[in-house]
């Protein structure tokens, strides 16, 4: 297997200029290191992109979906953008700090609980997304079975999974 | 999709999806692509300034007009740069994704048809990081197509975004692609001349650059004849909140919106009644239902209703809504997607929330309800993007026509719907972010959070 070093070069050279693979660089970086980016991960792609770990810190403190602290075994994000708000997202997200016992915000070695903005899949609110796949109609109700799922407990997958 | 109308960007799908260039084949595709190679590029922007073909993400500027604004090869000798914009998140706005889990080389050819257009051998596609399944199949999709070579000696990229509202916006797009926080640039230069990599650059929606492949298909002046005269063709609508059946429905420019939601959508979920339209995307002015009732969905018809067709995303709202929690969860959100390069908007946002807040709780005063309206006035125009605009001005718009709930609100020292609003306590993650902080309250005006 190839080092990041070696896969962030692969980047780089997709690019009129190198600095523009800073971005998969670092979603590359954070997939390899548990879901987020530590000091060591900073200073790994400032290495391979010839930029400083601070330069890189500095762009990922930007985007919500670089996480400069551990996350859990699995990321839970619930949209409360306004169209998935009307249709009880709040419902929702209620009904996973009742099951995991954390609130949204909160981090455990097993769950990290968000809520988000807009994921971009209003029709079909409530959106949650599982480690970056997208559950489409999750209502309060589906909530204990989706997490008895991913505890490992034997349930039938969920209806309305537009990524499965 | 439940409509018998004419589809163009998801034509031959008959429902499901093509994903398989075979498949595509099979109903014409790529048919254009290799009549356009033989054109040159000046016809095929003819072609596309004949069918009128606006743009799709929320500006409605001319396609076909845009692409002749980038300098011909021999004026300026740099590399033309392609970037399409698939970062799509304007709340209510959903229509993009579909189309590249649906119709990935209808939008494919149409990124190539583009790229002829303008002469550029790059194509930069900057999708939001939070569509993993649609860029997936994005890079099968072209997979398949290098198996054909039918990409020629164009290099097409796929760039990830992560988790950013204002990389919507084209200047940012362009920043965050060169690697940088994604903040808009001052114009000029226009990203035609100075774009990515400061070189000429065309940046288009994906729904436009999918339809370009069906205009090249039908011809301009075909394509012309679908919608009304100055709303041509097919638009993808994404209808969401208190709806029945919400989804994305491609129908003609110039349809009624009281037929959207009531012929296409089912009517208004749970037996309630409509209150109240955000036509096309949450930057956008409110609709009352009475004038709800009365539009139609086209440039025309939502200017001279005082609003914008923008991003085509209705949400519908029923009458348990209340309007102030409604603006306070907007402000929210453009508090937390706000840059932090202006000032009006990085400390307006957050003054608007922060007011919202207290009309909300029962604490608004008179002088607050003024105070509002300074803060928004003081936002408008005065900033390099229109983050913060759309705040101020989605805000005021509630705050103009439901003028009587905010009044309640002050003069009741509280909520009227006394905790029974759909909105009622919704965490908003910038909320979220105080309440899980280590270091307690933020400051007022002073810290972004």
């Amino acid at each position: 297997m190839s080092t990041l070093y070696d896969e962030i070069q692969v980047m780089r050279a997709e690019y009129p200029e190198s600095r523009s693979a800073v971005m998969p660089a670092l979603q590359l970086a954070q997939e390899r290191n548990g879901g987020w980016l530590s000091e060591q991960a900073f200073r790994d792609v400032a290495e391979a992109l010839d930029l400083t770990p601070a330069t890189c810190l500095s762009i990922a403190s930007f985007y919500d979906m670089f996480r400069l602290e551990p996350v859990g075994e699995r990321v839970i994000e619930v949209c409360t953008n306004i169209s998935c708000g009307l249709r009880g997202a709040q419902q929702v997200v209620e009904a996973f700090e009742r099951e995991l016992g954390q609130s949204a915000g909160e981090t455990t070695d097993e769950f990290t609980l968000r809520t988000v903005e807009c994921l971009g899949g209003c029709g079909w609110a409530t959106i949650v997304a599982i480690d970056n796949r997208h559950r489409l109609n999750v209502q309060a109700g589906d909530v204990p079975r989706i997490v008895a799922e991913l505890r490992g407990i034997e349930w039938e997958e969920p209806d309305g999974d537009l990524d499965a | 999709m439940a409509t018998s109308t004419p589809e163009i960007v998801f034509a031959g799908t008959d429902g499901g999806a093509l994903t398989e260039i075979a498949d595509y084949e099979a109903v014409g595709g790529f048919q254009a692509l290799a009549r356009v190679r033989a054109m040159a590029p000046d016809d095929v922007i003819a072609e596309l300034k004949a069918s009128n073909l606006r743009g799709r993400g929320g500006a409605f500027f001319p396609t076909g007009l845009k692409w002749s604004f980038v300098p011909k090869p021999d004026k300026l000798d740099k590399p033309h740069y392609l970037v399409i914009n698939a970062d799509e998140s304007e709340p209510g706005t959903f229509k993009d994704r579909e189309i590249m889990l649906r119709v990935p080389f209808r939008f494919l050819e149409g990124a190539l048809i583009a790229a002829h257009a303008i002469e550029s051998t790059h194509v930069f596609i900057y999708i939001r990081g939070e569509y993993e399944a649609e860029y997936e199949v994005l890079v099968a999709s072209l997979e398949q197509m290098r198996a054909k070579d039918i990409l020629g000696d164009v290099a097409i990229t796929v760039h990830r975004g992560a988790g950013a509202y204002i990389c919507g916006e084209e200047t940012a797009l362009l920043e965050s692609l060169e690697g940088k926080r994604g903040q808009p640039r001052t114009k000029p230069p226009f990203p035609a001349v100075a774009g990515a990599y400061a070189s000429p650059t065309a940046v288009n929606n994906v729904e436009s650059i999918t339809t370009a492949t069906s205009v090249m298909e039908l011809g301009g002046a075909e394509y012309a004849t679908l919608g009304t005269e100055s709303s041509t063709g097919t638009r993808v609508f994404s209808l969401s909140g208190n709806i029945v059946n919400g989804g994305n429905y491609e129908l003609p420019h110039g349809y009624p919106l009281r037929d959207l939601i009531n012929v296409q959508g089912g009517g208004i979920a749970d037996g309630r009644a409509l209150k109240a339209v955000i036509p096309g995307g949450s930057s956008t002015v409110i609709l009352t239902a009475d004038e709800a009732n009365r539009v139609t969905l086209d440039f025309d018809s939502l200017v001279g209703a005082g609003t914008a067709i923008g991003s085509a995303a209705v949400i519908v709202i029923d009458d348990r809504c209340c309007m102030v929690q409604l603006a306070v969860r907007v402000s929210q959100f453009y508090q937390h997607e706000s840059c932090g390069k202006c000032t009006p908007c990085r400390v307006g946002t957050k003054w608007l929330t922060t007011i919202l807040r207290k009309i909300e709780d029962g604490h608004g005063t008179q002088a607050d309800m003024d105070l509002l309206v300074s803060v928004a006035e003081r936002i408008n125009g005065k900033c390099l993007c229109p983050l913060g605009d759309s705040d101020a001005i989605a805000v005021m718009s509630y705050f103009d026509k439901f003028r009587d709930e905010f009044q309640a609100h002050v003069d009741e020292g509280g909520c009227p719907y006394h905790g029974s609003s759909s909105l009622d306590a919704l965490l908003a993650p910038v909320a979220m972010h105080i309440h899980a902080s280590p270091h307690g309250e933020a400051i007022d005006g002073l810290v972004s959070v």
